[in-house]
């Protein structure tokens, strides 16, 4: 066995029957792999990692992993991730949702979660579609892009996940796609050390529903698709926003210093004791 | 349970969600996630305040969802939590409840219940949602609800909750009325080490023999804690007794029927009712909540007047207290069942009773509590 895919079975749960509920093909693997060597890398024990989802294709990810994992209801994984971190602050919270799960029914804990900057983690994987209940329309799916509710084609306009992390105020946001999986790796990493509501969204595809749909091609056409339309934060800066359209930027969006939820509610505690803090005075 | 009125402890005049929110405290509730709604506020505003003083926490959440989210989160990683809301809110908890019911995760949710539907009565009385707080979230799950009807039994009935929640792995709906959730009264504060409080079962076996949905006699597995050494899945979709998801009929049946079993072999600790002058009762009003004080008070007349009458008070609504209401179903000729809705419990009263004694109802659903002179009222009218 490889040292790389040796590490990876180091965080598998081996009890749990495999295979896995993806699709072959799928980008949720390749994240899964970036994931595993991200935490592998910054060094968190598996006693202290808690993996949290919603549902949807992505939200099978956590119960594969050997951390406290924790499956929740569509599109409140951040507000049971909210209580787990505030109730312990020393886990280690990883939350993972799909964009359907994290923009559409979840989109008000999304922002709201950026918005008290407690100490998570967030990574969406982005597919453009809900992909278990196969292959509607969701509140990332570019206009005009066909989907088993869209038959006519897609009217409404797509969120974009990153934007709205950074307006919302994460302080690290991060762009990969599953062909960048190096990139990807890089990203989870920084916004896993990252004090802070740390964002990446992950684009990926998703063949068997939208790219079938689309006549988008294989698994490796659209990851094709992925790497010719990337584009990195540094070159889009100095381009026009109409150049950008259709192009996915990829790298760090933010990464700034906000005190965090937690360190702001130790000041809550101190006062609540009749404490006189500095900033009070 | 402390005893209110009893002569240690500390004298306070309270209201019915400010007593909620002590008894919380008092209970171990060191976590609060809640979203303003009327007539519930006070407790989220209490709990801001009591919960940080003692190293806890309270977050407002952006709505209802999010803080029935959030205190599970808390519950798995170890933190007694509870939420307060009023009808629009519980409708809005409700399917995160199911995920408390089918994860088994202990938590408190306190509806303080207005009138409905909708937006409904927000500062007026009411008892619509007593069938909501058993079949609200879809599914069969079992669930234990409780209803104080005092200021003290607010305090109480809050301990009992966080007691039962713990011990059964379930969470605990506290169902008050406008009416119990304003009204002020003077309560004794019991010691709080006087009061016993229950902690869930953690597991002592090593971490590879743990098995965190096992079948157990009584129904309810020990409870491990997020970074306690014990990895496991915890998840909404109907498991196996490892956690992990299963569609397999054979493992789907007993762990669906363990969630109603753990409940009900245990009725002897979770139903608690107070009778009142039931012995030779011929009349028996049967009540909770605010609308049991005014029958407390219909039934003292009414034995003023002469009449054989006795109130059964219920604190557990649901599990049903049916062998409790059974029996004076057998014994009285008429029962009579006051409620702020069109008949909630009264079916259930229907049902248990079925035909061995005649149901009366009286129901109000204009915003106003039911008086003692209503209930005195139909007694005498029944009454031969």
């Amino acid at each position: 066995m490889k040292p790389s895919t040796r590490l990876i079975h180091k965080y598998l749960r081996h009890d749990k029957k495999f295979p896995h509920v993806w699709c072959p093909g799928c980008g949720i693997g390749i994240l899964l792999g970036c994931l595993i060597r991200a935490i592998d890398k910054v060094g968190y024990q598996k006693d202290n990692v808690v993996l949290i989802s919603g549902i949807g294709c992505s939200s099978r990810l956590p119960v594969y992993v050997d951390f406290n994992t924790l499956h929740t209801t569509h599109g409140r994984a951040l507000t049971f991730a909210t209580g787990v971190k505030l109730a312990n602050l020393g886990l280690k919270v990883i939350v993972v949702m799909g964009d359907g799960d994290a923009m559409a029914i979840g989109g008000n804990h999304f922002i709201h979660a950026a918005r008290r900057n407690i100490d998570l983690t967030a990574i969406i994987i982005n597919n453009a579609v809900y992909g278990m209940t196969g292959g509607q329309t969701s509140p990332t799916t570019p206009y005009g892009m066909k989907t088993t509710t869209a038959m006519y084609k897609n009217i409404e306009h797509a969120f974009p996940i990153a934007e709205m992390a950074v307006t919302a105020g994460a302080v690290f946001v991060g762009r990969g796609t599953v062909y960048h999986a190096r990139l990807l790796d890089q990203l989870i990493e920084k916004a896993l050390v990252k004090e802070g509501f740390g964002v990446v969204e992950v684009v990926s595809h998703c063949h068997t529903q939208y790219g079938k749909l689309n006549r988008l091609g294989s698994a490796v056409d659209m990851m094709r698709l992925q790497k010719e339309d990337a584009i990195s934060v540094e070159k889009a800066r100095d381009m026009e926003p109409t150049a950008l359209e259709g192009k996915i930027v990829i790298g760090v969006l933010v990464d700034r210093t906000v005190p965090i939820y937690q360190e702001e509610y130790e000041k809550v505690r101190a006062r609540s004791k009749g404490q006189v803090l500095a900033e009070d005075l | 349970m402390g005893k209110p009125g009893g002569k240690k402890g500390r004298e306070a005049l309270l209201q019915g969600n400010e007593a909620v929110s002590e008894g919380a405290v008092a209970a171990g509730c060191r976590f609060f996630a809640g979203y303003p709604i009327t007539p519930a506020t006070e407790i989220s505003e209490v709990l801001s305040v009591r919960l940080p003083q003692l190293d806890g926490t309270f977050i407002q959440m952006e709505d209802e969802i999010a803080s029935m989210g959030a205190i599970i989160g808390a519950s798995l990683a170890g933190v007694k939590s509870m939420t307060a809301t009023s009808g629009p809110g519980f409708s809005l908890m409700q399917e995160n409840i199911g995920f408390a019911c089918m994860a088994e995760v202990p938590c408190v949710v306190v509806d303080v219940m207005r009138g409905g539907p909708s937006t409904g009565l927000p500062t007026s009385p009411a008892q619509g949602d007593v069938m909501q707080s058993r079949w609200g979230t879809h599914g069969d799950h079992s669930i234990i609800v409780l209803a104080p009807s005092t200021v003290g039994e607010c305090f109480d009935v809050t301990v009992m909750a966080f007691n039962l929640s713990e011990k059964y792995r379930t969470p605990v709906i506290m169902l008050m009325d406008e009416v119990v959730g304003h009204m002020r009264e003077k309560i004794t504060v019991p010691p709080h080490e006087e009061i016993s409080v229950y902690d869930r079962i953690q597991p002592t076996v090593p971490p590879e023999w743990y098995i965190p949905y096992e079948n157990t006699t009584s129904g309810v597995p020990p409870m491990a804690v997020f970074g306690s050494g014990y990895r496991y899945h915890v998840t909404g979709l109907t498991h196996d007794v490892r956690g992990f998801p299963t569609t397999r009929p054979d493992e789907v049946d007993p762990f669906i029927r363990r969630l109603s079993r753990k409940i009900m072999l245990h009725l002897g600790e979770i139903q608690v009712g107070h009778t009142y002058q039931t012995e030779d009762a011929r009349v028996v009003v049967i009540a909770y909540g605010s609308v049991a004080r005014s029958a407390r008070q219909a039934v003292r007349e009414a034995r003023q007047r002469g009449v054989q009458a006795g109130l059964l008070h219920l604190i557990t609504i649901w599990p049903f207290m049916r062998q409790a209401v059974g029996r004076l179903a057998a014994e009285a000729e008429t029962l009579i069942v006051p409620e702020m809705n069109l008949g909630q419990i009264s079916r259930e009263v229907k049902r248990v009773s079925a035909g061995r004694a005649e149901v009366v109802t009286i129901n109000r659903v204009d915003g106003n509590l039911i008086t003692p002179d209503e209930i005195l009222e139909k007694i005498m009218e029944v009454s031969p």
